[in-house]
């Protein structure tokens, strides 16, 4: 039905169509991708914290820590090629988390609300959000791999295409656990302290650092928690990727945990049903 | 059909309550003032046409759309301006406005003609690629009413748009507004405490702790509360009177 509209002439408002669906995807993530070219500190910063573990960290590591043959490695390897897949998740973990952060800002400052007035759907909105901090993450593991390739640390080179469908994968679990968290959070403050009770646990708790059979032979009950832990599988993942391979356990947990942590974020963040509307805004006074 | 017709309206936060039983309608083409102390329920009233909360008692309708039901369809027909400044600092007035288009679906030539052509409507012509952060207050105002506009919404809603600005800028956005009323026939409901951007011709809806106290013409409103002028009027009835509800729905 056309109606009196901006502009005089009536306009008839059509039926949203694939078109429209990727004319608002692209949007969100040029948006996402213009906001992080502008941050340069956040680039650095994100590329810095893995280099130092890769330079600093395994440096001293590598001669206490021995990594014997285990898959998907048929030969020793040096303690900075065990740790890069780790590495890379780790860029994915913070990334996630930091995309997340930045809804919290968002909508404390406001900005979140342009987004959930959109009239597309709200699930179509918050996944093309996670698209974009995924896409941004993936670029930022790319731009660590190549300087980890000048130091030396050379996956096979296949390894560098095979592993990207595991970086998304791997990164859009951790964008949903991170926009889920993001909708249990009402102040900014209040999730530094949540990164610290998920990114370092989650991190540490990990085959990122060690193997899992080191872990075991440590202890027993930490062991039990890094096979609880769905960053476990990322890694893992990731790992076997770099080198033509699917940890079909890992995809599977990866895969079903992207599933669930989306599918709960949608509902939280659903103004009929989540956890978001439950508080009072902070955005006006009246 | 009315523009935007609210029925029986209740929100609470927990066991406050925020909005009791607020039933009011606009008609297309028609400057309605929200009025109402600060914490006197608009900005909820806001949120809820905007579906950022879920209307839980009551029902909004924006042209005949239910916002809870097609939320979509709803909110394809509104524009709003927030009180909260929300245009993203880092990027360029155009990265801005085109995010919004494709919020909306709305892409390449396209979007950057209306961009265009909405700079110009709110008199910041050739301003596309300053950075926001670079704006004044009533700019940055300015470019959120057009990226309101952007979609060519057939409703338009500002919550407290000009507060915090200077008389000149307040008195610029005002004009640019009521002019798209006569202009464009956009409907117009403008959340504002501030009295003074009441005009005679205008529709009014007065809010008091959650509770519409007056809805109607400006003279119908000042008459039914027994005051001599509008300021008067909203005086007694967001301070004073609180008991029914006075004048005639618009």
């Amino acid at each position: 039905m056309p109606e009196k509209v901006a502009g005089i002439i009536p306009v008839k408002f059509e039926k949203f169509g694939l078109r429209h669906y990727l004319i608002c995807l692209k949007g969100v993530v040029l948006r996402e991708c213009l906001r992080f070219l502008h941050q340069r500190e956040r680039f650095i910063s994100s590329l810095v914290r893995p280099l130092i573990w890769l330079f600093i960290f395994a440096a001293g590591f590598r001669q206490v820590l021995g990594v014997s043959i285990i898959p998907p490695y048929k030969t020793y390897v040096l303690y900075e090629v065990y740790i890069t897949p780790g590495l890379c998740g780790m860029i994915l973990l913070f990334s996630g988390m930091q995309s997340s952060l930045s809804m919290v800002y968002d909508r404390e400052m406001g900005n979140m609300r342009t987004l959930l007035v959109s009239p597309f759907p709200r699930w179509f909105l918050l996944v093309s959000k996670m698209l974009a901090g995924v896409s941004v993450s993936i670029a930022q593991v790319y731009a660590f791999l190549i300087v980890a390739w000048f130091w030396g640390v050379k996956a096979p080179p296949i390894g560098y295409l095979m592993v990207l469908p595991a970086l998304f994968l791997s990164g859009m679990m951790l964008c949903a656990l991170g926009m889920l968290l993001s909708s249990m959070i009402k102040q900014l403050e209040n999730f530094a302290g949540i990164m610290n009770f998920v990114i370092f646990p989650g991190y540490f708790a990990s085959p990122a650092l060690y193997p899992l059979w080191r872990i075991q032979e440590a202890s027993p009950l930490l062991h039990k928690i890094c096979l609880a832990n769905p960053f476990t599988y990322a890694v893992e993942l990731i790992r076997f990727a770099f080198y033509g391979q699917i940890e079909w356990l890992s995809l599977g947990v990866v895969a079903g945990c992207t599933v669930l942590f989306l599918a709960a974020a949608i509902i939280a963040y659903d103004p009929s049903r989540g956890l978001v509307t439950r508080k009072q805004d902070t955005g006006g006074n009246g | 059909m009315a523009a935007l017709d609210v029925a029986a309206v209740s929100h609470s936060y927990g066991s406050k309550p925020a909005l009791n039983d607020v039933s009011f309608s606009i008609a297309p083409a028609t400057f309605t003032v929200l009025l109402g102390l600060n914490g006197a329920g608009k900005t909820t009233l806001f949120s809820l046409i905007s579906h950022l909360y879920d209307t839980r008692r009551g029902s909004i309708r924006i042209f005949g759309h239910d916002v809870s039901r097609a939320s979509g369809e709803a909110l394809r027909r509104v524009g709003i301006v927030f009180q909260a400044r929300t245009l993203d600092l880092d990027l360029s007035v155009h990265q801005n406005l085109s995010y919004h288009a494709a919020l909306h679906g709305i892409g390449g030539r396209e979007a950057r003609q209306r961009i265009a052509a909405l700079l110009d409507i709110v008199d910041m012509p050739g301003r596309q690629h300053d950075k926001a952060r670079s704006l004044s207050g009533g700019q940055m105002r300015r470019i959120e009413i057009a990226r309101a506009l952007l979609h060519r919404p057939s409703l338009l809603l500002l919550d407290e748009a000009t507060v915090g600005l200077d008389i000149q800028s307040r008195a610029g956005i005002l004009a640019t507004i009521r002019k798209l009323v006569e202009t464009e026939g956009i409907g117009v409901l403008w959340a504002t405490h501030l009295i003074d951007e009441v005009d005679d011709g205008d529709h009014v809806v007065v809010l008091r702790q959650g509770e519409l106290v007056a809805k109607g013409k400006v003279a119908d409103v000042v008459r039914t509360s027994g005051a001599g002028s509008i300021r008067d009027a909203f005086s007694r009835l967001s301070r004073i009177e609180a008991a029914g509800t006075a004048g005639i729905s618009p």
